[in-house]
């Protein structure tokens, strides 16, 4: 499950050994926005010791890099790729082109420590119009790519407006995001939701990010998980009726039937899929190992 | 020299405070008092006697018959904000009375102002906590007389078994009348409970109320009775109102101090003792006040109601009150303008004296019928003994509070902080000062989770019962220590000299712990 990565400033030693305790599902330890030119020689170093002595809970574990438009993100990749981290969480992609260079040098690095060559996965942040008009064929120009995430301050700059606290600017750019990302078979990501001591605001963003289908959000702040999390936790009742559906389905099957109903509603093999993800994300069932 | 039984070295006779030969801490409960209480003078204050009010702080020392020598007492209910010390310490200062033992409940930073005279010699001892400027003004040795630290039920123990003798106790009344009744509720200065005063006004030899607010006889409602008071005396103020109460007290944001809450929260709904009637004691400091506010959410969950909450006030507990999560409050301090608000004008918020609350020598203080309470330590060690005293550098800057006496009353004592402050571990093999034994210490919640000391089996099975989202992720004590040791590094021990600059009782009278001079 991928409801939520925190964002842990890469120069921040407090913060970076103790992020995986508030229970997110991942976490991305931030050499880019969060570090200031001046520090990212020693947050990189810093991160690097995190990342070797490897205590992250269960969480999943990326690196957000800095752009592929800097020259330091060869350095980054160079430093941290052979700790064995899931992923890099890569800014300002813009095209496939910048997905199959960094790629390249995932696996080179990869192969050279020892690692499984394709193992870190790439998360592709989508910061500017034009990355987000190529979101399919970005998502689609690795094996690597786990995740598409539209931007937010820099993609807001980039369409000439500003954030507001309905999302207005970034609506379409979310409804778009989805379906590249179901059509290409990767996750989708929502961006952080910054205004960190408005948990109303964040609880309405979270309702319809996941209304549109969502896998999970960015989280700049530990205290924003318990709520994302509430939101994307079924209730008793919608585990009760998934468990239900899918024991109709199964006695369905041993019979030898089609489709049946429960409490008055046909149960087809969507619905079914359906329940199964329910109970997924309530964690009655295990978690399947995403196939490509 | 003598081991005490939580392993200290304590000298056989300490310079400016005693033999201690008799007085070496011997287990939380050992010590039984004998014999009767101590008293103060009696005094007749007739009909034909002229009146109690006299024109300033002067002319009240010298009505008082204060001398060099003698010993003067104060209480913190104005806290940081607190006049009348440093006015008392002046005029006695200008009237040429030296040599003073002060035998205040708490010095706070606004009384550095009496930094000069200690240095000059009109205060020679101190007995009681020392917060702040002070506090590192004796752990550099600049008083020749150790300061002696006791708890908040240890000093009316003191007080009442004879330990202490007060010549003359000053009391800030933020609201008084003519005839020396006194009362925290009302006026510029309002603090609420006035607790740490009770005692203090039973068994001194003379007590001078001083008051900002003097309001016609009788004054309505009255926290202690002019029959105790000799002298009032009108002064332009007694206090900064700022420095009194803080405004409305909120549960803190911080992510990592939630967490630690969540965990304590957990722990507590885990253990017997989360059930109709429950009593609990959390302060005001951050963790606290956030365990409070997941246990409401618990409490309502569960369809639970707390029998009463301790201790000092805040505005959070007053909420509890006033949406019948808590029947009761019993009130030592307020510490906010909701807590002042609700003591004057509620009558289930209860003020209680320091001896109430907390003395271990009367027929039961209100500790002993309480379930939890929530502590803070500035570290803990394996053993589970707490350090509320000194800092990681050795100096002495904190006043012992109800830690001791809470920690003994409570059946589940739960120590609640960061596994470290900075880079200093807060979870170490040794504290450098004991002042609560492990033996009155149940658990201690870091953002690892629950530590359980091992000899409460049974708070353990309970934490292992509990599933899912109620699960309580246990940490033993040697696997935290190790943690907090890998995180820091290996610590040099505190650089300090021989000189004992701090003695530190056990709220019976004995000694636990002695602290040394600053290298």
């Amino acid at each position: 499950m991928r409801r939520t990565m925190l964002y842990l400033p890469g120069n921040n030693p407090n913060m970076l050994t103790r992020g995986y305790l508030f229970g997110s599902d991942g976490l991305i330890l931030d050499l880019e926005d969060a570090v200031a030119v001046s520090e990212k020689d020693t947050a990189r170093i810093l991160v690097r010791d995190i990342l070797r002595r490897g205590e992250f809970g269960s969480c999943e574990v990326t690196v957000r890099i800095n752009g592929v438009d800097t020259d330091l993100w060869r350095d980054d990749l160079a430093a941290i790729i052979p700790c064995k981290i899931d992923g890099i969480r890569a800014p300002k992609i813009e095209s496939p082109q910048t997905v199959r260079d960094l790629d390249e040098e995932l696996s080179r690095i990869e192969a050279a420590s020892g690692i499984e060559v394709g193992h870190t996965k790439i998360f592709c942040l989508l910061e500017t119009a034009f990355g987000v008009w190529n979101a399919y064929d970005i998502a689609k120009s690795s094996p690597r790519v786990a995740a598409i995430i539209p931007g937010g301050e820099d993609l807001a700059a980039d369409l000439r407006t500003n954030r507001s606290a309905e999302g207005t600017e970034l609506e379409w750019v979310r409804r778009m995001l989805i379906i590249a990302a179901r059509a290409a078979g990767v996750d989708a990501l929502d961006t952080v939701f910054p205004r960190v001591a408005d948990d109303d605001g964040l609880r309405r963003e979270v309702e319809f990010i996941k209304s549109l289908g969502y896998d999970g959000k960015s989280v700049i702040h530990p205290n924003q998980i318990p709520i994302i999390h509430d939101v994307y936790t079924p209730t008793e009742k919608e585990v009760e009726t998934a468990k239900k559906i899918i024991q109709a389905a199964k006695d369905a099957a041993e019979r030898g039937l089609g489709a049946v109903s429960v409490d008055g509603r046909m149960v087809d093999v969507p619905v079914v899929k359906r329940a199964e993800f329910t109970l997924v994300r309530a964690g009655v069932l295990p978690e399947q190992e995403k196939g490509r | 020299m003598a081991i005490n039984a939580v392993g200290r070295d304590i000298p056989s006779h300490i310079e400016g405070y005693g033999d201690t030969t008799n007085r070496l801490f011997a287990g939380a409960f050992a010590r039984i008092p004998e014999g009767n209480r101590d008293g103060g003078k009696i005094r007749a204050h007739g009909p034909k006697e002229n009146g109690k009010l006299l024109s300033g702080i002067r002319e009240a020392i010298a009505a008082s018959g204060l001398k060099s020598g003698m010993t003067v007492s104060f209480h913190h209910h104005l806290r940081n904000g607190d006049y009348v010390v440093g006015q008392v310490i002046d005029a006695c200062a200008e009237m040429g009375i030296r040599d003073l033992t002060l035998f205040p409940t708490a010095l706070f930073g606004v009384h550095k102002a009496i930094i000069p005279h200690i240095k000059s010699g009109v205060i020679r001892r101190i007995m009681g906590s020392v917060n702040g400027p002070i506090g590192q003004l004796v752990s550099e040795g600049g008083m020749e007389v150790p300061v002696v630290l006791r708890s908040h039920g240890g000093r009316p123990r003191a007080v009442v078994s004879g330990d202490v003798h007060i010549d003359v106790a000053f009391i800030a009344a933020p609201t008084a009348d003519r005839a020396g009744n006194i009362s925290g509720r009302e006026g510029k200065s309002a603090c609420g409970a006035i607790g740490y005063a009770f005692t203090d006004a039973q068994y001194a030899d003379c007590v001078v109320a001083i008051t900002d607010n003097l309001q016609p006889y009788p004054i309505a409602p009255i926290s202690i009775p002019g029959i105790y008071v000799d002298y009032v005396v009108q002064v332009e103020s007694i206090g900064d109102p700022a420095g009194i109460v803080s405004g409305t007290t909120r549960v803190t944001r911080d992510p990592l101090r939630l967490l630690i809450a969540k965990y304590a929260s957990k722990l507590i709904e885990a253990s017997p003792y989360f059930m109709d009637g429950i009593s609990f004691q959390t302060g005001a400091g951050g963790i606290p006040l956030a365990v409070t506010a997941y246990m409401k959410e618990a409490m309502m969950r569960h369809d639970i109601r707390a029998s009463f909450g301790l201790g000092g006030i805040t505005g959070y507990f007053v909420e509890l009150l006033r949406e019948g999560l808590v029947e009761k409050l019993m009130d030592v301090q307020s510490f906010d303008l909701d807590a002042v608000k609700s003591i004057a004008t509620d009558p289930r918020h209860i003020e209680i004296s320091a001896d109430w609350y907390a003395n271990p020598w009367n027929c039961g203080a209100a500790v002993n019928s309480l379930d939890v309470v929530i502590l803070g330590a500035t570290e803990v060690d394996t053993d589970f003994n707490a350090n509320v005293n000194t800092e990681a550098d050795g100096a002495l800057l904190h006043g012992t509070g109800g830690h001791q006496d809470t920690a003994a009353g409570a059946k589940l004592t739960i120590i609640a902080q960061p596994l470290l402050r900075g880079r200093i571990p807060c979870v170490t093999d040794r504290v450098h000062s004991v002042t609560t034994p492990g033996e009155v210490v149940d658990a201690i919640v870091t953002e690892f989770g629950v530590t359980i000391n091992p000899r409460r089996q049974d708070l353990i099975d309970a934490c292992k019962e509990a599933k899912g989202k109620d699960a309580v992720p246990l940490v033993p004590i040697d696997e935290l220590y190790a943690r907090a040791r890998k995180m820091s590094g290996p610590m040099e021990p505190v650089a300090q000299g021989d000189r004992i600059i701090g003695v530190i009782e056990w709220r019976d009278g004995t000694v636990i712990d002695v602290v040394r001079q600053l290298a």
